[in-house]
């Protein structure tokens, strides 16, 4: 696993911002991680633990405060075209039919227009939307749009997937489902792919490594392997090396909330 | 929850018989009071009017130029309000440099300008299309400035994320998000160039309804103003029901709750 090319190099990046009040917040200490080629990560970490922070200066949408990220060896200075975002809401435009927005990074980025309807059209089968490209945002459920977001984000094949808490604002079947439908697709595309999420469960089923944070301001405490053989499925939480990993990673959790009661609420990243 | 009775009846069975009870007492209480029909005239004497203007050949004509000049007006108005908008929202210098102005603008009753204009441009209908193009200027370019302003976040992210061009971001983002406030805009604005044209009327024209009733009023002719009242009233309401359909064919998403009636 180790003689893999590394893609992302986060070293001792930081993030401090200006409060309404003056005041500066320190959101990110000193994070620093490698990401491999066509690997799943997933980043567990409190509230406000400058997570999603750090996937903003991953995607460019936000410089860093403190050291630098690389992606192929180039810093990253801004947006780039080869990152697909998924963010905690589906945003979608409801003025625009679920194929539309699936379209829009086509359109964009001024992609051909019979190629991309095409690829708009097996992405809609990939994540499962297949008879709904015509359908209106609001005409879905907060799932299956939240699948298109997917599909969106997949639209320009990009390398890298950035997921921000993608299935945060799910209930939780459907997040327990549409955790086992990002594993469907993503064996079938093997993006590189950072995962935001509250959830030890779901950071184990999905990734090849967790990146534990700590409370704010966030620093990676632990990456831990998770060495579960792929395709993995729903009988996968119950696998013994699954539940010693959960227990590990809630250790890291209990004692932190002891610690630091009352500084848990606030900005979320 | 009905019993039986077709939904188109308890859809208009109510304001049919608020209509009628109000032409009533408007026909009846007047007589009961023992007030004049020469100041307040029944509506039977209203409708005779309406006859007798049309026949006259009156009605239609001048109800055609008042229609285009606010229609006219309404269009370049909310043009060259959307497009300050837009200039205004694009570029911080040009937001510092016109704003302040643009609200001062805002603050004066536009229909003070109105001699102005007409001196400026003559009696004819374009004096009166500017009216109300000035008129229905300000309530889509503050609306629009609002809608314009008004993005989710996330969503300018989205195209960020894409480097999306700024007029990628404009067009495929700001401007469709914004229609509901725009539309807010203009279901003001189409009103008010109504007004607009009316006004320029009053001031100098040779024909429109606004001229027909300055014509009606000096010849005392009360149930023939009460006539040209009801025909701008008219007016009034069909160029909002005109908004009102560009805005649900347009603005479909944005569902405001009165566009949910009636579907249960």
């Amino acid at each position: 696993m180790t003689s893999r090319l590394t893609l992302i190099d986060i070293s001792g990046v930081g993030k401090q911002f200006r409060s309404r009040s003056g005041a500066m917040l320190h959101a990110l200490a000193d994070a620093s991680l490698t990401v491999e080629a066509n690997q799943f990560i997933c980043i567990v970490g409190p509230s406000g633990c400058g997570k999603s922070t750090l996937l903003r200066m991953l995607a460019g949408l936000e410089p860093v405060s403190s050291g630098q990220i690389t992606i192929d060896g180039v810093p990253v200075s801004g947006a780039r075209r080869d990152i697909g975002l998924v963010f905690q809401s589906p945003v979608m435009l409801p003025w625009r039919t679920i194929l539309k927005n699936i379209l829009v990074p086509a359109e964009v980025l001024k992609m051909d227009k019979t190629a991309s309807r095409k690829r708009a059209h097996e992405l809609l089968e990939l994540v499962g939307l297949e008879g709904f490209g015509d359908r209106y945002p609001d005409e879905l459920s907060g799932g299956m749009r939240q699948r298109a977001a997917i599909a969106r984000a997949l639209m320009h094949d990009p390398n890298i997937l950035l997921m921000d808490e993608p299935f945060g604002a799910l209930d939780a079947l459907t997040r327990e489902a549409m955790n086992l439908e990002l594993l469907r697709i993503w064996q079938g595309s093997r993006k590189t792919v950072i995962l935001v999420t509250h959830s030890i469960e779901e950071a184990l089923l999905l990734s090849d490594r967790v990146a534990v944070f700590s409370p704010r301001p966030g620093f990676v405490r632990d990456v831990i392997d998770v060495p579960i053989a792929r395709p993995r499925s729903a009988a996968t939480r119950t696998d013994p090396v699954f539940i010693r990993l959960a227990d590990r990673l809630r250790g890291y959790f209990e004692t932190e909330s002891t610690a630091t009661t009352g500084h848990q609420e606030g900005v979320a990243s | 929850m009905n019993w039986g009775i077709p939904a188109t009846i308890t859809r208009y069975l109510p304001p049919l018989i608020g209509g009628v009870a109000i032409v009533l007492a408007w026909e009846f209480l007047p007589r009961i009071f023992n007030i004049p029909t020469l100041l307040l005239p029944p509506p039977t004497l209203v409708f005779k009017s309406v006859w007798l203007l049309y026949d006259r050949g009156l009605l239609l004509g001048n109800f055609a130029i008042t229609l285009a000049e606010a229609l006219g007006g309404f269009a370049i108005g909310s043009v060259c309000g959307v497009f300050f908008a837009f200039l205004v929202t694009r570029s911080l210098l040009i937001e510092r440099m016109l704003l302040p102005y643009l609200i001062g603008l805002q603050a004066l009753p536009k229909v003070a300008l109105a001699p102005l204009i007409v001196v400026w441009i003559g009696i004819g209908i374009e004096s009166k299309v500017a009216i109300a193009a000035v008129i229905s200027f300000f309530p889509v370019l503050i609306n629009a400035i609002v809608g314009f302003s008004t993005v989710e976040a996330e969503k300018i992210d989205l195209m960020r994320s894409l480097v999306a061009s700024g007029w990628q971001q404009f067009s495929i983002v700001i401007f469709p998000n914004s229609l509901p406030f725009i539309f807010a805009g203009l279901n003001v604005a189409i009103v008010l160039s109504i007004t607009g044209a009316l006004v320029g009327e009053f001031i100098g024209a040779d024909r429109g309804l606004g001229n027909l009733l300055l014509q009606l009023n000096y010849n005392m002719d009360i149930s023939g103003m009460f006539a040209v009242l009801l025909v701008l009233a008219l007016l009034g309401v069909v160029l909002y029901a005109l908004v009102r359909f560009l805005h649900t064919r347009l603005v479909f998403w944005a569902k405001p709750d009165n566009l949910r009636v009636g579907n249960d």
